[in-house]
């Protein structure tokens, strides 16, 4: 996790300036560096462009991904960094594929359609997604 | 550059007409760039250290009078003889098609001359290559303008006339168009697309088009047909041989078929269909048509299987 402190608040005592700085820099380094998530056969730009061939950005926001500022599904921004997936499957490169391919067979009740992703595509798909730290 | 690339390019002309108005236009930047480097040319010649006066018969006759009213009549004289090579502007010949502008999509209706049968697309338009088509260009609502820069010029479409464009494609393709008169909200998501086909291809498109809409293949399909119902979409919808109550909307017989949903806005496959659905309102704001999203997931699915599947 990198930490920066660029801020600046003119109008602020120095002392308290500095606890700010203590603040911010406890709040953003108290997590584990996160290591890249690593799909095998998954291209990180094929993803990227498969993401906006399929249109995921209808329901979906996804960073770097054009016109992808959709709301009805979860906001994709810092992807690598969930837990779960759709809030119940461990977020591994296995499971997120598996859930690209056919979501309403692993959660009967989704919103997210199966709409037709190959298994190659989907491994594409998910590279680019663990790029959201 | 494939065509794909230049989807939607007055520089890139795909008929007839198109390729004229294209030529002129080239014309006027060519000669309009020569006459630039003449003027230049002459400013800096007055700016010479030891320049002479010009007389000023010969700078007001020839300069002021005769060198425009030669170029101006040679541009005149070339635009009158090579607009005369346009498709003629006649209801007469060929194929008819009605289009009528609204906010913020095309409504595209054909009538077949065999049965009288009519058909009705939403943002998409179909032609064979070759043939004068025949637009009669409408709005329900507010001005709007009809433009495909690769097959013909802009026509307003004003309320309560009919404005006639004629336009020829010579290549078969998909040509990008968009209304080029300001209309509001989202004026800028309302595109179509003409579909150019070889005269074989046109006749087997339209052959399926006149069909009804196929019956559900499947359970799941069928549950897809009948949610189209409980939902009310059928309020604004039309399906030939489901519900053809209403036309407020876009009729939805073939629109599996169709290229794109949302006015050229989104590639038409059942993701996009069921996150049109869902959430219009956030995709397209201030179209007419609300977001449905009280239905639950296994439903949206279906209803979005089953309109993708109505090729």
């Amino acid at each position: 996790m990198h930490c920066s402190y660029n801020a600046r608040f003119p109008a602020v005592p120095r002392n308290f300036r500095t606890s700010l700085l203590l603040a911010a820099l406890l709040a953003g380094c108290g997590r584990e560096p996160l290591l890249p998530v690593v799909v095998n056969g998954g291209n990180i730009v094929q993803g990227r462009a498969l993401l906006s061939q399929f249109q995921c950005g209808v329901c979906h926001a996804i960073p770097g991904v054009e016109a992808a500022r959709g709301a009805t599904g979860p906001n994709l921004a810092f992807f690598a960094r969930r837990s779960y997936i759709a809030g119940q499957l461990p977020n591994t490169p296995e499971n997120l594929v598996q859930w690209i391919i056919d979501p309403p067979t692993i959660s009967p009740g989704t919103l997210m359609p199966n709409i037709g992703v190959s298994a190659e595509d989907a491994r594409h798909m998910a590279a680019y997604l663990y790029t959201l730290r | 550059m494939n065509r794909a690339t230049w989807l939607q390019s007055a520089l890139h002309p795909a008929g007839p007409d198109a390729r004229i108005l294209s030529e002129l236009g080239w014309l006027m930047f060519g000669g309009g760039t020569l006459i630039f480097l003449f003027v230049m040319t002459l400013l800096l010649l007055s700016l010479r250290r030891n320049g002479r006066p010009v007389s000023t018969l010969l700078w007001v006759a020839g300069g002021g009078v005769a060198f425009p009213l030669i170029v101006l009549s040679a541009l005149l004289m070339l635009s009158i003889w090579r607009s005369a090579g346009l498709t003629a502007q006649s209801s007469q010949q060929g194929l008819i098609v009605s289009v009528t502008a609204k906010m913020w999509w095309w409504e595209v209706r054909y009538r077949d001359a065999k049965s009288g049968r009519e058909i009705v697309l939403a943002n998409e338009l179909h032609v064979p290559v070759g043939q004068p088509v025949y637009l009669g260009l409408t709005t329900s609502d507010v001005i709007h303008s009809f433009w495909v820069p690769a097959l013909a010029g802009k026509v307003d479409m004003v309320p309560g006339r009919v404005h006639g464009l004629t336009l020829r494609a010579s290549t078969p393709g998909v040509y990008r168009g968009q209304c080029a008169e300001y209309c509001g909200l989202q004026h800028a998501r309302m595109a179509f697309h003409v579909v150019a086909h070889s005269p074989e291809g046109y006749a087997a498109w339209f052959a399926r088009q006149i069909e009804p809409a196929a019956a559900p293949a499947d359970p799941a399909l069928e549950r897809g047909r009948q949610a189209f119902v409980d939902q009310r979409c059928s309020s604004c919808h039309t399906i030939r041989g489901v519900a053809e109550g209403s036309r407020l909307g876009p009729d939805l017989t073939h629109v599996g078929s169709r290229l794109y949903i949302g006015a050229g806005m989104l590639q038409n496959h059942r993701g996009t269909l069921a996150g049109w659905i869902a959430d219009t309102q956030g995709i397209k704001p201030g179209a007419r048509m609300p977001s449905f999203d009280k239905m639950d997931g296994a439903t949206l699915h279906a209803l979005a299987a089953y309109l993708e599947s109505l090729k």
